[in-house]
């Protein structure tokens, strides 16, 4: 478990703008009548998108609009390591995979990177422009190292390539995610050795199936189940 | 050729994204054909199909796709029947159902489709973690692309209403487990719940559910397509199919890469992955199915195979088949507790032994890796292992104590040298230090 708090310096209010309503009324709408509580974790990242971080206002407005108990966010918001609890940094927030396949293949370097540009993890560094921490599996193990920068992977990084890319961002530019040795996606480095057979994509395959192979011979005895 | 599975038997024709995602690319690519004529069938037929293709559930139990659907009550009640997909891909080596999810994500769309006919379902949900934002955003893409061309939806072409929403997690480990996943989907913490009651008799919303991997659902299709004996052609009986499987660590090229069940795991590293960083002779240990699986030293991955059976005889596990790779250059008690620190972030809380058993196993771990411990306390370790094991309501409990016997099983020597190591020459006796600078 971690131990997560809210911060002691909150904002005096929250409201959603007008463009995070739309979104909170589309999630909401995604679930059955009375089940809208579902929609309490895609609300505060809509929350999170908005103001940077999770306040406690921005808590009691989310309770309010799913018509749930404030103590209920409060340990939503408290459970899940995504919410930021406090404000990060203004131009990114840099999140470092750490974890074993990261770290056989030089995580390492990238914490040591930021360790050196930004001070320690889990605070804004001095310019409040960053905020960098380390996480857990993040699900890109065959790009490893990487790191996600403002929600987007950066993928194959070695300590000069991370760096360049996060002095790109402290310039205001915004590169672009995916892989910093151009691999695609997740295929091994100098380009796929499999699907290369032309025949799976000139069409072949979508050529009408005469008889689904196993079809029962008269089909359909109840198309619909018994209801 | 490259490994053994032929480019005409792989499902996942667009896993390096090197083709158009969207619904055009999808259809010529095969995906969507005969949708309607598999869908004239009854719903047992679906389920047989898939229990005779020995599709097991790729999500790391392993357990069969098209029996866990029949547990679904055979009527429809006033209480909805749902399906979820599970992909909440969060096991540290698992990185394929990313692919599916931003590459192939029609596979997955049309999947739930059949999949919620065969269990009498009209809603779907697909539950991504949170931090999977560029998968979401396709996925959402190509579920939009679904409905305008009336494939999925109210009145689609299909003949059977369905509905698909995608919602998202928060970063937590803990939801890829069924019962967790269920809770956070319902807007509460990601904490299991007991089974029984089983999620087919209640699951979201106390409604009939079922719970599925990405990848299952995802190649349904195309096993109905070409038939089920097509699927169980590949790999040894009771393993039957293809399979992503994900490699990571100390190969020379790591990938992501469709291949058939039963595969020769050192055929799978040196003919996708370029081999062991080093040579074959370099390789120390591979985690073969996720970091929850216990690791196999190098003369054990010399034979074994890439599925269920090979691996659980060697008392590892094919999990996910996301192979992590350790050369002889790793600090593998540092890779263990490094994983052991993970677990430790990610129990939910809920069980005391795992809530306390992981930061205190944890907590030694990191002891053992400077060798700052006594020789004692490795047994007290395996001893706690085994508490924490099998004691807890999920399995992120039994997750975090198998690496640890994996390791000791294994390679217990290199800790005891390393104890023996710190101690030599560090006075242990009160005032040495004094005697020693007088």
């Amino acid at each position: 478990m971690s131990i997560r708090r809210l911060s002691p310096n909150q904002p005096a209010s929250f409201a959603f703008t007008k463009e995070s309503q739309t979104q909170v009324d589309w999630w909401i709408s995604k679930f059955p009548a009375g089940r809208q509580q579902s929609a309490v974790i895609p609300l505060l990242w809509v929350v999170q998108k908005q103001q940077g971080w999770v306040s406690e206002p921005a808590l009691r407005v989310v309770a309010e609009t799913l018509g749930m108990p404030v103590i209920r966010v409060y340990e939503v918001a408290t459970f899940y390591t995504m919410f930021m609890l406090e404000p990060v940094g203004s131009v990114a927030l840099v999140q470092v995979c750490g974890t074993t396949p990261c770290m056989l293949r030089g995580a390492g370097d990238l914490i040591a990177v930021c360790q050196k540009k930004f001070g320690n993890r889990e605070h804004q560094s001095a310019d409040g422009k960053f905020y960098w921490q380390e996480v857990e599996c993040l699900g890109a193990c065959s790009n490893a190292p990487m790191a996600a920068i403002n929600d987007y992977y950066y993928e194959d990084l070695t300590a000069e390539s991370f760096e360049a890319i996060l002095d790109d961002f402290a310039a205001g530019k915004s590169p672009t995610p995916g892989s910093a040795i151009n691999r695609t996606g997740s295929a091994p480095e100098g380009g796929p050795q499999v699907l290369s057979d032309p025949k799976l994509y000139d069409g072949s395959a979508a050529k009408p199936i005469k008889k689904l192979p196993n079809a029962a011979p008269k089909g359909k005895a109840a198309k619909e189940p018994a209801a | 050729m490259v490994g053994i599975l032929e480019d005409k038997d792989r499902i996942f024709t667009n896993v390096y994204g090197l083709h158009d995602w969207g619904l055009d690319g999808a259809k010529a690519r095969g995906c969507w054909n005969a949708t309607r004529e598999i869908l004239q069938q009854t719903p047992e037929w679906i389920c047989d199909q898939v229990k005779a293709s020995g599709l097991r559930g790729r999500g790391g139990a392993g357990f069969s796709t098209g029996l866990k659907w029949t547990f679904m009550p055979k009527t429809e009640s006033e209480r909805p029947h749902y399906l979820v997909v599970n992909a909440d891909e969060s096991e540290p080596g698992t990185c394929k159902d990313r692919e599916i999810l931003r590459n192939d994500p029609h596979l997955l769309i049309e999947g739930c489709l059949i999949a919620s006919y065969a269990i009498r379902a009209h809603t779907a949900y697909v539950y991504i973690r949170g931090e999977y934002v560029h998968e979401r955003e396709r996925l959402e893409a190509a579920i939009k692309q679904a409905y305008a061309a009336k494939l999925i939806g109210k009145g689609n072409v299909h003949g059977w209403d369905f509905d698909l929403h995608v919602t998202h997690g928060g970063g937590a480990y803990i939801c890829g487990d069924e019962t967790a996943l269920m809770e956070s989907l319902e807007g509460k913490k990601g904490q299991p719940r007991l089974k029984p009651p089983f999620p087919a008799g209640a699951g979201i919303y106390g409604c009939p559910t079922t719970i599925n991997n990405v990848e299952s659902i995802s190649v349904v299709g195309t096993i109905l397509r070409r038939g089920a004996e097509w699927f169980a052609g590949f790999g040894r009986p009771n393993n039957t199919g293809t399979k992503l499987m994900a490699i990571s660590g100390h190969v020379n090229r790591p990938c992501v890469v469709e291949e058939a069940m039963s595969i020769p795991l050192r055929q799978l590293l040196e003919d996708h992955c370029g081999g062991i960083r080093g040579g074959w002779g370099n390789l120390k240990a591979i985690i073969p199915g996720g970091s929850s699986v216990r690791m196999i030293p190098a003369h054990e991955a010399e034979t074994a195979l890439m599925d269920f059976d090979s691996l659980s005889a060697l008392k590892s596990g094919l999990g996910t088949a996301a192979v992590i790779v350790m050369d002889q250059s790793t600090d593998i008690v540092k890779a263990i507790a490094r994983l052991s620190y993970f677990y430790k972030h990610e129990s939910c809380g809920q069980c005391t032994p795992c809530r306390e058993g992981t930061g205190w196993m944890w907590r030694v771990m990191e002891r053992m890796v400077t060798g700052e411990a006594e020789m004692k306390e490795i047994d007290m370790l395996l001893d706690v292992a085994s508490q924490v094991e099998g004691h807890t309501i999920c399995g992120l409990g039994d997750a975090a104590a198998w690496p640890i016997q994996g390791l000791f099983r294994h390679f217990r020597h290199e800790v005891e040298e390393r104890i023996t190591n710190y101690r030599i020459g560090k006075p242990h006796v009160q005032g040495a230090s004094l005697q020693a600078a007088e």
